[in-house]
Order: C-alpha cells, then sequence, then structure tokens
C-alpha cells in the first residue's frame, strides 16, 4: 500500500530563534507528522547568545546549551552541525549544504540570524581584530588575551559595552570608541549616556564617544599595534573587538531572488513568510510587516511562534492564519540588563519620539543613577530609562500603556526623597505582561497559583516559562506569586518539620542570639506549640545538633559532639564516629589533607584493614574507605589509627569532608602554584566545621584543573598572580560547576575569603542544602554572596571571620577525645547487657579478594550467639 | 535466671509503661550511677530479663541488649523518664540497628526512626508510621 510521503521542513540556521522554532514545532507535534532536517553553521547546537558573556565568568559552553540532552533524538530531528546552506533552488525546492548535500523541502525557515558589522576602516583584518558574536569568537579573544595588554572594543551600544567588560575582567586596559555622542545610543537618553558614562569611567575603562576608527596600524607581522581615530588622536592597543551593530544574513534569500528590504532583512508578511509561500524567515534575518528588523530576543521568539503555528495549520494542524495570536505585527523591544555591573533598562517609547510626550527625569550623578519617565498628556505612561538602579523595571514595564496608579515623579524619586512605598506588583492590571520573553501576563501567573495549585515561584516558572528567559522579572514574579498565595488563604509552611515552624537558618539566629546550647530550650521555647515538652524528631535533632556545633565557641557548649545532651541529638553516623552500612558494620575514614600520604601511613591503613578484615576502598575524595568494622571494634581500630598520626576524616558528618588537589607545582610541568600546600593548610583550618551539609573543596595548581574544583563547594584554581575562589559547585545528581567569587588572591586573602564564605553559608542555608541549591535560592544569588562576603555590604565579615577563628582555635581530634575518656567510649558495644558478644548478623563473604557482606544474615531471625548462663554472667556486671 | 531486687517492684502490662520517679534529669552518667540507680528489665520468655542500668539509658537515644534467647531488642528512654523496648532487626533492610535510631514524638506518642532509612515506628505499638503494612514486635518493660 502506497504510504503519503511525509513533508519536509528544513530549517536553516541553529541559532536561539532556530531551537525555539523546533521547541514550538514538538509542542505542536508537527514532528511526528513530518521530517525535520537543521542545517547549523556552528560546530555546536543552539546555546543562549544573550548570555555568552557570562563565558567569562566561568560558564562553559556546554552550560550556556539551550538544547536539552535528547530533545533532537525524541522529536526525530535531524541536525547537521557545522554544514551551512550555501544555495537555494526555489523551482526545484531544495537546499544544498557546504557538504553538498542537497535536501528537498515542501517548507523553507530561514532563521540565519546575522553577522556583526565590522567597518571598512583600513587594517581592519589584521591578527588581533575580532567579532563578538560566538562561542568561537570568545575562545579565540580569550587564547589573544594572554598576549596582550590594551584592548578596543569599537562601538558603545548593548554589546560594546558586554565585551568592553570581558577585556577588562580578563585583565586588559580597555577602551570604548562609539560614534554616537553617547553610549546605548538606541537605548538611552542623553542623560542616561552621561550616567552610565560616568560609571563605566569609575571602573576604569577610557571612553571615547563622538569619534569613530579611522585606521587599524599593524606591525610587520600583521598584528595590530594601535587604532587612528577621525579626531586625529590615536590608541595603542594591541586587539580590537568590532562591536558596531549586526546585520542581517539575508544573502541565502538575495541569491535565490527573493525580496529583502533597503537596509537588509528578508522581507515577510504578519505569518513571517516570505512571498514564497513555501519559504518562512524568523529572527534577526526578517524584515516584519512593520518593516523593522528586530535584533532582540524576544521579538524573535515570538516569530518563531507565529511560524511554527502557520505550519501547523497548513500541514492540518491547530494553529494557522486563523488561530488566535497567528500574526507579528510587532514587538516589545524593552531591554533590562547588567552592563559591567551597571543595572540599565529601557522600555516603550524611552527616547520620547511620540508628540506632544513629557520627561519626567530624576538624576544623581553621585550615585550614577538616571531615571527618566516618558508620559503623555492625559499621564499615559509611554516609556522610560532607568540606568543604575532599574529595580522599578520589572514594575513600570508591564504598566505602559495605562495611566500609572501614582504620579510619574513619585515613580522616578528614590525612596526615602517624598517616594510613597514603591508600586507593587499588586498595582499592575491582569492584562499586563509581567514576562517579556515568553509573553506571561500577569493574570496567567495568578491563574498557575489559583488554578494549577502552583506554591512555589519554581512551580511557576515550570507552568508558565515567566522568568525562565532573562530572568528580569523574576522578582516581580516571586512578589506576585507570594501575593496571590496569601490571598488563596494558602500559607507556605517553611518550617523545618512538624516540630519547628522556623527555617534552620532562624533557628540558628535563636541560638545565636539568645545564647541557646540545648535542644530542649530551643525547642520548648521556640518549637511549635504541640511539639513543645516533646522529643523533636529524627530531622530536627541532628539539625540543631549541627548548629550547636557550629557555634560551639560562641555558646560556650561543649566542642565534642557526643557530650551531655548533644549526644542523644546526633544521626547514628555522628553518635558512633563511622559511617553506617547495609548490614549494620560500619565504615571508616582517615583524614588524608589534601590526598598527601606516606608510605609508613599507607602501610598502616593496609595493616589496620587486614588485621580486622575490613574491605577497603579508594574514594572520591582522594582517601582510603574501610569497611565492615562491627561497632564493638571502631575504638579498637581507631587506637592504632590514632597512634600512627591519623585524626578522624569526618566522613560521618554533615561537616568538611576533604579538599582534593592536583600534585602541582612541586611536580607538574604546568603547575603555577603549590595546590598540595594549599589544598592541606584548607583542609587542616576547616576539618571538623559543622555545616548544613557536607562541603568538599579542591585546589587545582592550574588551569587545567586536574582537582576538579569547579565541581566543589569551594574551589580554588592557581594563576600566575595568585588563586581565583569558585563557589557553589556540586557532582552528584545535580551537577553545578562553581561560579567564580573573586580572582587573583594572594593566600591570605583566599583563606579570609572561603572563611567568610563557609560561615555565611553555615549561618544561612536550610538543613541538608549543598552550597548550590543554597546559592541557587538565596535572593540576589552569587551576586548578593559576594556583595556580603567580599564587599561586605551587610557589615558581618568580621563576625564571620571571628566565628571561624573560633572554630579553629577549638578545633580537636573526635577520635582522640574519645579514646581518652572510657565514659565516651561506653557506646562502642554491639550490646549493653554483653559488651564482649560481637552482634551475629554481622558476617563476611569472601569476594575478590577482600570480604562483603553476608546478607543472607539478615533475612532470618535473630541467631542465639551464647547460653543463657553466659548471657546472665554479662548482666550481673 | 537472677536479677538485682533492690527498690520497689512496678508491675507492668502494656509496652510503654513505666512511671519513674528518680533521675529523670540529664544524660549525665557515672559509675555511681549505674551500680546504685534503677534496673531496666524486659518481659521475655515468661519472665524479666535484666538488660542494663537505667542510667545506662540516654533520653532520646537507645542501647542494643541481648534476651536469654539470643534475640536481639532496642531499648529507649524519652525525656519523660518513660521506657521503651521493640525488636532490633530493622524489617526495611534486615539489619540489627533499630537500636541506634533517632527518637522522637509526634501527637505525644514517641517513634523511632531507622538509622538506615528512616522509617518511624510507633514505640508503643511497633507500628511502622510510614507504612501500615510493617511492624517490629513490642515488649514490656520495667524499671525497678
Amino acid at each position: 500500500m502506497p504510504r503519503t510521503p511525509r513533508p519536509t521542513i528544513v530549517l536553516v540556521g541553529h541559532g536561539m530563534v532556530g531551537q525555539r522554532f523546533l521547541e514550538e514545532l514538538a509542542s505542536r507535534e508537527v514532528t511526528g507528522r513530518a521530517r525535520v532536517v537543521v542545517l547549523c553553521e556552528e560546530p555546536r547546537p543552539a546555546y543562549d547568545r544573550v548570555q555568552l558573556t557570562s563565558y567569562f565568568s566561568g560558564r562553559t559552553p556546554e552550560e550556556l546549551s539551550l538544547v536539552d540532552e535528547g530533545f533532537m533524538e525524541r522529536h526525530g530531528i535531524e541536525l547537521r552541525l557545522g554544514d551551512p546552506a550555501v544555495a537555494i533552488d526555489r523551482e526545484a525546492r531544495t537546499v544544498t549544504s557546504r557538504a553538498g548535500l542537497e535536501i528537498g523541502y515542501d517548507t523553507l525557515v530561514l532563521a540565519t540570524g546575522s553577522y556583526p558589522f565590522v567597518p571598512p576602516v583600513p587594517g581592519s583584518d589584521g591578527t588581533g581584530c575580532f567579532v563578538y558574536r560566538t562561542v568561537e569568537d570568545l575562545l579565540a579573544i580569550e587564547e589573544y588575551a594572554g598576549r596582550s595588554r590594551v584592548g578596543t572594543v569599537v562601538g558603545g551600544g548593548l554589546l560594546g559595552l558586554e565585551a568592553a567588560g570581558a577585556l577588562s575582567g580578563l585583565g586588559l586596559e580597555t577602551h570604548i570608541v562609539e560614534f554616537n555622542p553617547r553610549l546605548m545610543a538606541l537605548q538611552v537618553d542623553e542623560g542616561g549616556g552621561a550616567a552610565l558614562r560616568r560609571t563605566v569611567e569609575g571602573m576604569g575603562l577610557t571612553v571615547h564617544t563622538g569619534v569613530g576608527g579611522k585606521e587599524i596600524t599593524t606591525g610587520p607581522d600583521g598584528a595590530v599595534t594601535g587604532m587612528a581615530l577621525s579626531d586625529g588622536s590615536a590608541i595603542a592597543t594591541d586587539l580590537v573587538v568590532f562591536s558596531a551593530g549586526v546585520r542581517p544574513r539575508d544573502e541565502l534569500a538575495r541569491d535565490c531572488g527573493l525580496e529583502v528590504g533597503e537596509r537588509g532583512g528578508i522581507v515577510v508578511d504578519e505569518h513571517c513568510r516570505t512571498a514564497d509561500a513555501a519559504v518562512y524567515a524568523v529572527g534577526e534575518c526578517a524584515r516584519t510587516a512593520d518593516g523593522m528588523v528586530y535584533g532582540l530576543v524576544a521579538p524573535g521568539y515570538e516569530m518563531a511562534r507565529v511560524a511554527a503555528g502557520a505550519i501547523d495549520g497548513e500541514l492540518g494542524g491547530a494553529g494557522g492564519a486563523g488561530s488566535p495570536g497567528a500574526s507579528f505585527t510587532g514587538a516589545d523591544t524593552s531591554t533590562k540588563l547588567k552592563l559591567l555591573g551597571v543595572d540599565v533598562a529601557s522600555f516603550g517609547d524611552a527616547l520620547g519620539r511620540t508628540e506632544g510626550c513629557l520627561d519626567v527625569v530624576y538624576s544623581d550623578s553621585r550615585a550614577g543613577v538616571y531615571r527618566k519617565l516618558v508620559v503623555a498628556a492625559d499621564g499615559t505612561l509611554l516609556g522610560g530609562v532607568l540606568v543604575g538602579d532599574a529595580e522599578a523595571y520589572g514594575t513600570l514595564r508591564p504598566l505602559t500603556g495605562s495611566v500609572p496608579p501614582v504620579a510619574p515623579e513619585q515613580l522616578v524619586l528614590p525612596a526615602g526623597a517624598g517616594a510613597p512605598a514603591a508600586l507593587g506588583p499588586s498595582a499592575l492590571p491582569d492584562d499586563a505582561v509581567v514576562c517579556s520573553c515568553h509573553n506571561v501576563t500577569k493574570g496567567t501567573v495568578r491563574a498557575a497559583v489559583t488554578d494549577h495549585a502552583c506554591t512555589t515561584v519554581p512551580e511557576v516558572k515550570k507552568c508558565t516559562k515567566a522568568g525562565t528567559g532573562c530572568g528580569s522579572c523574576v522578582k516581580v514574579l516571586t512578589a506576585l506569586v507570594n501575593d496571590e498565595l496569601e490571598a488563596s488563604g494558602v500559607t507556605v509552611d517553611k518550617g523545618l518539620c512538624g516540630c519547628f515552624a522556623h527555617t534552620r537558618g532562624e533557628l540558628y539566629e535563636i541560638a545565636r542570639t539568645r545564647r541557646l546550647s540545648t535542644f530542649a530550650e530551643l525547642l520548648d521555647g521556640h518549637g511549635r506549640e504541640e511539639a513543645r515538652g516533646g522529643e523533636g524528631c529524627e530531622v530536627c535533632k541532628p539539625a540543631v545538633a549541627s548548629i550547636i556545633a557550629s557555634l560551639a565557641p560562641v555558646l560556650g557548649a561543649s566542642g565534642y559532639v557526643l557530650d551531655g545532651e548533644q549526644a542523644a541529638l546526633q544521626d547514628t553516623n555522628d553518635h558512633h564516629l563511622a559511617n553506617l552500612q547495609r548490614n549494620g558494620s560500619y565504615s571508616v575514614v582517615p583524614r588524608v589533607p589534601g590526598g598527601e600520604i606516606s608510605p609508613e601511613k599507607l602501610i598502616v591503613i593496609g595493616e589496620v584493614a587486614r588485621d580486622f578484615g575490613l574491605y577497603t576502598k579508594i574514594t572520591g575524595g582522594q582517601r582510603i574507605d574501610l569497611f565492615g568494622a562491627r561497632v564493638d571494634q571502631l575504638p579498637a581500630i581507631w587506637a592504632r589509627l590514632v597512634e600512627a598520626g591519623f585524626e578522624s576524616g569526618h566522613a560521618y558528618g554533615k561537616a568538611l569532608r576533604t579538599v582534593k588537589s592536583c600534585v602541582g607545582q612541586t611536580w607538574c610541568r604546568y603547575g603555577v602554584q603549590d595546590s598540595v600546600r594549599m589544598a592541606i593548610d584548607l583542609e587542616l583550618r576547616y576539618r571538623g566545621l559543622r555545616a548544613p551539609h557536607k562541603l568538599k573543596g579542591a585546589v587545582s595548581g592550574c588551569q587545567r584543573e586536574c582537582a576538579e574544583a569547579r565541581g566543589k563547594d569551594f574551589g580554588v584554581i592557581a594563576t600566575a598572580n595568585g588563586w581565583n575562589l569558585y563557589v557553589g559547585g556540586n557532582g552528584g545528581a545535580t551537577p553545578r560547576h562553581a561560579d567564580l567569587l573573586a580572582k587573583d588572591l594572594s593566600d591570605a586573602e583566599l583563606v579570609r575569603l572561603i572563611d567568610r564564605f563557609l560561615m555565611f553559608y553555615v549561618r544561612t542555608a536550610d538543613r541538608l542544602e549543598r552550597t548550590a541549591a543554597w546559592l541557587e535560592r538565596i535572593e540576589g544569588g552569587l551576586d548578593h554572596v559576594r556583595d556580603v562576603v567580599v564587599h561586605d555590604s551587610l557589615g558581618l565579615c568580621a563576625e564571620l571571620e571571628e566565628l571561624m577563628a573560633g572554630h579553629v582555635a577549638n578545633y580537636r581530634d573526635e577520635w582522640a577525645a574519645t579514646l581518652e575518656d572510657p565514659e565516651r567510649l561506653r557506646r562502642f558495644v554491639s550490646f549493653v547487657n554483653a559488651p564482649d558478644a560481637p552482634d551475629p548478623s554481622v558476617r563476611f563473604v569472601a569476594e575478590r579478594e577482600q570480604v562483603r557482606p553476608d546478607l543472607t544474615l539478615l533475612s532470618g531471625p535473630d541467631i542465639p550467639v551464647r547460653t543463657l548462663e553466659a548471657l546472665e554472667g554479662s548482666t550481673a556486671r | 535466671m537472677t536479677t538485682a531486687t533492690t527498690g520497689t517492684r512496678t508491675e507492668v502490662t502494656t509496652a510503654a509503661t513505666t512511671e519513674v520517679t528518680t533521675r529523670t534529669g540529664t544524660a549525665a552518667v557515672s559509675g555511681e550511677d549505674r551500680t546504685a540507680g534503677s534496673r531496666v528489665e524486659v518481659r521475655a520468655g515468661g519472665g524479666w530479663a535484666a538488660v542494663c542500668g537505667l542510667s545506662d539509658l540516654v533520653p532520646g537515644r537507645g542501647v542494643a541488649a541481648l534476651l536469654p534467647d539470643g534475640r536481639q531488642i532496642a531499648v529507649f528512654r524519652d525525656r519523660a523518664g518513660r521506657t521503651y523496648a521493640v525488636g532490633n532487626r530493622d524489617p526495611f533492610t534486615g539489619a540489627r540497628v533499630l537500636s541506634r535510631g533517632l527518637l522522637g514524638s509526634a501527637g505525644g506518642r514517641a517513634f523511632v526512626a531507622s538509622p538506615l532509612l528512616k522509617q518511624r515506628f510507633d514505640l508503643a505499638t511497633g507500628r511502622c508510621l510510614d507504612d501500615e503494612a510493617v511492624s517490629v514486635p513490642v515488649y514490656a518493660v520495667r524499671t525497678r
């Protein structure tokens, strides 16, 4: 039986808009009805070009990827990387790729994006000239910057400022050359540009406005040596980045006779279709029905949606020209960005081009703050510019087009200068667009809470997609969700457990400020009403034990975690200072600081393992785990280890585990610092520190990163100038690369920063919240943590350092302290009434030259070990 | 069997039983307490087996003990001084570890959370609070 052949859709270009188009096809199940082939020029699948610069603050190209693992396979999409389209034959309906592949299409979608405009300046092809658009561009700039001293960016727009920030971050003396009389001329007005310039100059960058590059001079080897400017002056520079705007990539369309706009761009109608009904164009390469070429991602996404809907309709789906929202007639070009650390936002008619409009301006050059609102004569908000403090963007942008409930002058004044309480998101109408990347209205967000039972911001994000684009609306989104939860009577219980309505961070503060050092005081005085006087539970007891241990020097509590009441709070692992395994035996991990161990100590570990019949395994943290110890054997095992100079490795605690290291400068030909020494110093400094969860560190001796420091809670990577500190990394089920907190630190600066970071984490994190999750959760994220621990924005640093100093001074090896005290040793018996009897259910069988638990013993009834007489003898003791 | 028989004898009928009027304070343990203090006895095989001194029990924690027939039990003491005994075998894993779990309370009832996978068992009834189909044996306890 003949089958109807599936139609073929060919997508040319796999950038952000191309990927969104594929997602739109998939969500409409068009991918099930049609063959989809994608031709991609770049060697990697679509990535987040908007966040490109974050590569320089540590995001890897993989982390920038926009394509979920398995997306292409799941939807049967054929993606050809590094194989761009080179020709289109509209008559034969074929596309030819660079590799020579000829693909017939039923529908062709052009999403070729744009290319950076390089002004026709002599020398602009010299060695050391770059553009700033792809991951490959950034890799090349980074590489060349390594041997440069001065860098110049041509273009002072959005991207130019980003590029300048990147060069400055790479340690180059940086110049910005802008032909317009001000920076960001397209987005901000003169006043905003001036505020921006002052701030940028305050960061040590040199700004040249109202001039253009006249010539780029090169040396005999063809490498850039300088740039002559149109006003006759010159800059000695080693590297030039052109970031003077982009042009639509419409050459394929031109070559096959499709109409393009006067200033470029493939001409499309409101359904993003060209005059050839089989050919669409979306994103930056398209000239839309309103005569514009949009260079922002949000309009591109909108076009992807419209085109996918139209194609769906042609293939018999629900979308199509008649369906609602099926046309693209123009887009919001509002933007909010953090450039060089400065908030810059513009929205609506930012430059006041509407006839008869009026400005309301607040300007404080000292603080680098500039705010302007453009209003119509009747008070309608038309647009605005915010520089230095764009906090109000989230509420002002959605109000554009309506008359705000508060007079405009009050909206631009800073708090405390006669301004009323900031206009909250509650003032927004239901049809106000909260998230412009995904076109989500306030009403949709509210419905997510009321109709879809979302109770957290992450749930609402997942449900509505709001806040998952540029992220600028998350603050407003959070306020809206909280308002709505409150209004619908949902109280979100953030309490630690059934015993405490407080979070762990709150309990920490209560214990610290009220000097409470016992669980009973905390539970009876601060627990939930119904839990007071009770026992607590398995959740809050270890959490409070950890808080008391962290604060012990301040509270005057015992530094030994098994003294007095603390003994009753610890999880079994802490209680026996070893790790409980599945058959009831324990594993033992001696500390091996930095992973450095002498042959003599290795031999001791081997002998102990052999003599006690323990299974040995090397851990991921560069130490050795000894498995299969009965609880009554632990003291004898540790007596041998302590005698040989070992200490507890705290593998059993929510505490510092290891600081892993590579071999570093001492031996490695690439090493630039002594990573082993630093790892040992750090491990010995923080050993025994109790925290909300386990803590891991690592130190790498060079950028090759053999210690995998960026997978740790604190990771240190050596540079020629000192140490870079990364925080919030994680392996495990949800891996996360650590973020750069500070760079080129001296030894002392590094230790001080880690002190502060760890103590701030210990103080504020939730129970069992690793630093990675904590950084993601806390308001302000990494920036906030940096403000607190680097810039001391909360005035806490001295206190945090003092807490850590107290910890370091109070540290005592727990196993040595246990062995010294017969009372502390009493818990290490299998049976209280038969202290010499081993637990008969803990047995082992041989496997691969070692032992493993004999699990068959666990399924049956208890096995008698002693005669009645013998037992009576022991109980009488 | 023989047990020390000083002090007043308190008969008990349920698992969560004894009202203890002496030494319900902190977990301070000394050698003197052990010899001079009350003894904890568990009913087994038609008689009472002494398993430990009351002062061997830290409020909020348990110990493992052997019954004369070789069965393993977990004995606990709560903040109010009440004592409990259940089988030491964690039915979810088979490991004899319940004595090493943390004691807690909810709605006025004491429970122990298994140290392995954290299922909770009511100490008075032995019922698992996370899976009704599962329970552990309970034993009568008295202090004398």
